[in-house]
């Protein structure tokens, strides 16, 4: 089995994850940008985070021989704090042109708040203005409708948003349809109680075809699993599905997506 | 693959989760107090689960999500609950 794990925080993960999913076949991972569980206290503490997903954590994954890829935004989470978001969006364009550095995100919405869509939409103006792909994060549990339905209006109302060039991640059965009819990418997050489950996972799979979808563990410090995308692939096959559409699914779809970065190099 | 093989599969599981889902109905009707906004989503999505049709998933969903369509004044709390508190 290969697969490619687009979506994990690798930086709230101990070494024995690296070796466990390196163990099970991943060829690279992607981290995005991230809320620490805590508010940082200033810019300062996003130039540091930056500077640990740009640098430190790469050379962390290359001893276990793993590309490592990431993602840079404010989270959504700090959004509430207008005059901190400022300042971290005019420090992201000095990171673009580091060599792992795929786009902007995970951008999104968290409690679907006026502030959260003003730091967004510049989020995303910075991408458009950049040439950069974009990773959106969408709400959790009751607010992830809703936010979905905004996230996905805001996208399409900006002219310079290429919907090739987004994922619209964490969605589930309410939520998929919207993302996929509107010609963007989809991700399913496969988390033990909330967001997906294997089983539901590979249901919408079945239901919507593998056409622009991806599936990710977003392991962070958490309840989460590492290697939940190589569990799901069992899955898959116990549920008889060929080897050939399990790789497509797992590592084919993410390689297509995140290749559109020619930055982004498996081998 | 079709419904025996499904059965198969997944029937052992979803019984577990099923008696699950009753006894932890069960701990809530022992318990001292009313229910709150969340075990009234609860109990309405739950009337889902009965009803004949596909998208069952779905509805679930639906039935506890944020019907609203305005971005919220503040976002007050960073943490979701699982339920909509205005329905």
């Amino acid at each position: 089995m290969r697969y490619i794990e687009p979506h994990a925080h690798m930086v709230s993960r101990v070494t024995d994850d690296y070796a466990a999913m390196v163990t099970a076949g991943c060829r690279a991972v992607c981290e995005p940008a991230f809320w620490a569980g805590f508010d940082r206290s200033s810019s300062q503490g996003f130039y540091d985070y930056f500077c640990q997903l740009t640098d430190y954590e790469p050379r962390r994954a290359a001893q276990f021989g793993l590309p490592h890829y990431s993602w840079l935004c404010l989270n959504p989470k700090e959004a509430e704090n207008m005059s901190l978001a400022k300042e971290v969006l005019a420090m992201i364009p000095s990171f673009l042109d580091r060599p792992n550095v795929l786009g902007i995100g995970e951008i999104g919405l968290n409690k679907n708040s006026r502030n959260e869509v003003t730091i967004f939409e510049k989020h995303v103006e910075l991408a458009v203005r950049y040439n950069q792909m974009i990773l959106v994060h969408t709400p959790h549990l009751e607010d992830k409708w809703k936010g979905t339905r905004l996230i996905v209006d805001m996208l399409k109302r900006n002219q310079g948003v290429d919907p090739a060039r987004v994922i619209i991640d964490h969605v589930e059965e309410h939520t998929v349809d919207i993302v996929l009819d509107a010609g963007f990418w989809a991700g399913i997050t496969l988390y033990p109680q909330s967001k997906c489950t294997p089983s539901r996972a590979i249901d919408m799979v079945e239901i919507y075809g593998a056409q622009r979808l991806w599936l990710n563990c977003a392991c962070d410090w958490g309840h989460s699993d590492p290697l939940a995308v190589p569990k799901t692939a069992i899955e898959m096959k116990r549920r008889g599905h060929s080897e050939a559409a399990i790789d497509r699914l797992i590592y084919g779809n993410p390689l297509q997506f995140l290749s559109q970065n020619p930055k982004f190099i498996v081998v | 693959m079709d419904r025996s093989r499904i059965t198969d599969l997944y029937f052992a599981e979803a019984r577990s989760k099923l008696i699950d889902l009753a006894a932890f109905l069960d701990r809530i009707e022992r318990s001292e107090g009313a229910d709150d906004f969340r075990m009234k989503a609860f109990r309405a999505a739950l009337h889902e689960l009965g009803t004949p049709g596909p998208d069952k998933a779905k509805k679930i969903l639906l039935a506890l999500s944020d019907p609203t369509e305005e971005p919220a004044a503040q976002a007050g709390t960073k943490s979701a609950s699982g339920a909509w508190a205005g329905r």
